[in-house]
C-alpha cells in the first residue's frame, strides 16, 4: 500500500511564537535576534512583514536594521519555542508514533494507518493545520505526498498556513517544474555546479540520466535522482527513538578579538573543558578532534584531526585542538569566534589500544581531576575553580561557555544511514 | 499577587486535583483584591489566546453569572484574558 506521509512545517517559529506572546506589535516588523551589545547579533527568524522588507535569517542586527529601519528586536527564548514544540509534537501523537522531527520546527508524519473511508491524509493535514492553529495560535504549512521528499518540497511550496499535496498525477508539473534548488540536499554549490551541465529544474534531474550525475557527484547523484522521481522510500521514524550523538561541540563569539595564541589558548581551554564536561556526562569518548575559527573579516575553516585513542580528558582535547590552531593559522587577522568539536563517540569504557609513549595511569589521574573538577562546579559554580592561564583575562574567560549549547540544528537527513531502499537500484 | 500586560492578566487562583488527576480552577483572586469563587466549568480544551498573548488550557468559567476565559498557560501560571484594557 502507498504511504501517505506529511511533512509539517511550523511558519517563521521563533518569531510566530514571539507574536503570539506580544499581541500589542500586531503585524509589525518583527526578527528574533541575540544580544546586539554582546556581539552575538544575528537574526534567528523574522516575521513575514519583516522579510518583505528584506530582513533574512543570519543577517547581523545592524544589517537588519539598515534594511528595515521599524524591525523591532526580541531576545530568543528558547525554553519557550521548545515547549511549543513539544506541543506541537503532542499533536501530531494523536495521527501517530511514525513522527520524525526534522530540527525544533518541522516534523514527517506518516499517517498511513490513519486512513480510512472517511478520512483521507488531505483532512488529516487539514485537521493539524485547524488544531496548531487554534490550540497554539501559530500556523503551519504542510506537505503531503506518498514520500518524504516531495512532503517536504509541498511544505515548502507554499507559506505560510497552506496545504500542498503531490500526488502520482501532479507531481510532473508541480515538482518537476521547480528550481533544482528546491530539492532537499541541494544546496548552493551542487545548484552552481548542476547549472553548468545544463540542469536547472528538478525536472532535468529526473529525467537525467543516473550515470551521468553520478560521474559528476559521485554516490549523491544517485541519490538525487531517486529524489528527483519520488522513489525515496525512507521510512519515517517512531517518535522518542532519539536520534544517537555524533559530535559535542561548543563554539562562541568572544567578548573581544583575539590577537595572539595565548589569547586563543584560553578559550581553547574554556571550550575544551566545557566540551569534555559534557562527553563524561553523557558517558562518551571521542577520537576525532575539530576546531572552527573564524576571525573579525569572517573568513572561516575548520579541522579536524584522528587521534590515536578516544578521549574526554579536557586537557587531551584542548592540547590537540591548540596543535591544529596553530598548525593552520597564520594571524593575518585577529579571531572573532572559535569552536571546539569532538566527534566519532564511543561509550567511555570501550576498551582502546594503549600506546607506550602514553602512561595509562597519568591518563586516569587526569580524569579524576577532570572529574572532581565537574563535582565542584556543579556545587559552587563554574567560577570556584580555574585554570591559572583564566586569569590573565577574566573578561575572555568569564564567557560561559556551557551557557552557549542551546543551538538547535536540524538533523542530517541521512544520519541513521541510506535508507533509500535503492542502493542496489543502479547496480 | 496579579500582574497585568495588557489583556493579559496572571492571576493567584485555587485549584483542586481529582483522583482521576483532573484539575479543576475553584476560585481566582483579581486584582483589585477580590475573590471570586468560579460557580462552573463551562468548557475546557487547549486553546491558544491571541487577545492576551499565550497558548496553553482554556476554563471558560462561569462567575457570578459571567462568562470568564481563565487559561492555565504552558508555563503552568494561570491568567486571565481581560475583556478591557
Amino acid at each position: 500500500m502507498e504511504r501517505s506521509i506529511l511533512h509539517s512545517d511550523m511558519n517563521c517559529f521563533y518569531a510566530s511564537v514571539e507574536m503570539l506572546h506580544h499581541p500589542e506589535l500586531g503585524e509589525k516588523p518583527l526578527a528574533v535576534g541575540g544580544d546586539p551589545e554582546a556581539r552575538h547579533g544575528i537574526v534567528l527568524t523574522a516575521n513575514y512583514p519583516a522579510k518583505r522588507r528584506g530582513v533574512k535569517t543570519g543577517m547581523a542586527l545592524w544589517q537588519a536594521r539598515q534594511a528595515c529601519p521599524e524591525v523591532i528586536f526580541v531576545p530568543p527564548r528558547m525554553d519557550l519555542y521548545l515547549r511549543f514544540s513539544r506541543l506541537a509534537h503532542e499533536i501530531y501523537a494523536d495521527y501517530t508514533d511514525l513522527q520524525e522531527a526534522f530540527g525544533i520546527d518541522e516534523s514527517w508524519l506518516d499517517v498511513s494507518a490513519c486512513i480510512d473511508s472517511v478520512r483521507d491524509p488531505l483532512t488529516i493535514a487539514q485537521e493539524i493545520s485547524e488544531r496548531i492553529k487554534h490550540e497554539l495560535g501559530l500556523t503551519v504549512s504542510i506537505g503531503v505526498s506518498w514520500n518524504k521528499i516531495f512532503a517536504k518540497f509541498g511544505s515548502d511550496y507554499r507559506k505560510p498556513d497552506a496545504i500542498t499535496q503531490i500526488t502520482r498525477d501532479n507531481y510532473k508539473k508541480i515538482v518537476w517544474s521547480a528550481p533544482a534548488a528546491d530539492l532537499l540536499y541541494v544546496g548552493r554549490a551542487t545548484k552552481r555546479k548542476l547549472a553548468a551541465i545544463g540542469i536547472n529544474t528538478i525536472g532535468d534531474i529526473a529525467t537525467c540520466n543516473p550515470k551521468i550525475l553520478c560521474a559528476h557527484f559521485g554516490k549523491i547523484g544517485y541519490i538525487l535522482h531517486t529524489f528527483a522521481n519520488g522513489r525515496d522510500e525512507t521510512p519515517v521514524c517512531p517518535e522518542n527513538t532519539v536520534s544517537p550523538i555524533k559530535s559535542i561541540g561548543n563554539s562562541t563569539t568572544t567578548p573581544r578579538d583575539l590577537v595572539n595564541n595565548d589569547d586563543v589558548r584560553m578559550v581553547i581551554y574554556l571550550l575544551a573543558e566545557s566540551v569534555a564536561s559534557r562527553l563524561r556526562d553523557q558517558h562518551f569518548a571521542g577520537s576525532l578532534i575539530g576546531i572552527s575559527v573564524r576571525d573579525n573579516g569572517l573568513f572561516s575553516f575548520t579541522r579536524q584531526k584522528k587521534i590515536p585513542m578516544p578521549t574526554n580528558i579536557s586537557d587531551e582535547i584542548a592540547r590537540y585542538a591548540m596543535q591544529l590552531f596553530a598548525a593552520n593559522y597564520q594571524w593575518e587577522k585577529p579571531i572573532r569566534s572559535v569552536g571546539v568539536r569532538v566527534g566519532d563517540l564511543v561509550a567511555d569504557e570501550y576498551w582502546y589500544q594503549t600506546d607506550l609513549f602514553v602512561d595509562p595511569k597519568m591518563r586516569e589521574k587526569q580524569l579524576k581531576v577532570d572529574v572532581a573538577v565537574d563535582s565542584l562546579r556543579r556545587r559552587f559554580g563554574h567560577d570556584i575553580i580555574l585554570r591559572g592561564q583564566m586569569y590573565f583575562d577574566r573578561v575572555l574567560s568569564g564567557l560561559d561557555a556551557r551557557a552557549e549549547d542551546h543551538m538547535v540544528h536540524p538533523h542530517s537527513y541521512f544520519e541513521r544511514g541510506n535508507q533509500l531502499g535503492k542502493e542496489v537500484f543502479y547496480e | 499577587m496579579t500582574v497585568r500586560r495588557g489583556y493579559k492578566v496572571y492571576v493567584d487562583v485555587g485549584a483542586e486535583f481529582s483522583d482521576e488527576g483532573e484539575l479543576v480552577p475553584k476560585y481566582l483572586i483579581w486584582e483589585d483584591g477580590t475573590r471570586y469563587e468560579i460557580d462552573r466549568i463551562v468548557k475546557h480544551e487547549r486553546c491558544a489566546s491571541r487577545k492576551a498573548g499565550g497558548a496553553g488550557i482554556l476554563y471558560v468559567c462561569r462567575v457570578r453569572g459571567q462568562d470568564i476565559r481563565l487559561f492555565y498557560e504552558e508555563n503552568y501560571r494561570w491568567f486571565v484574558e481581560a475583556k478591557t484594557l
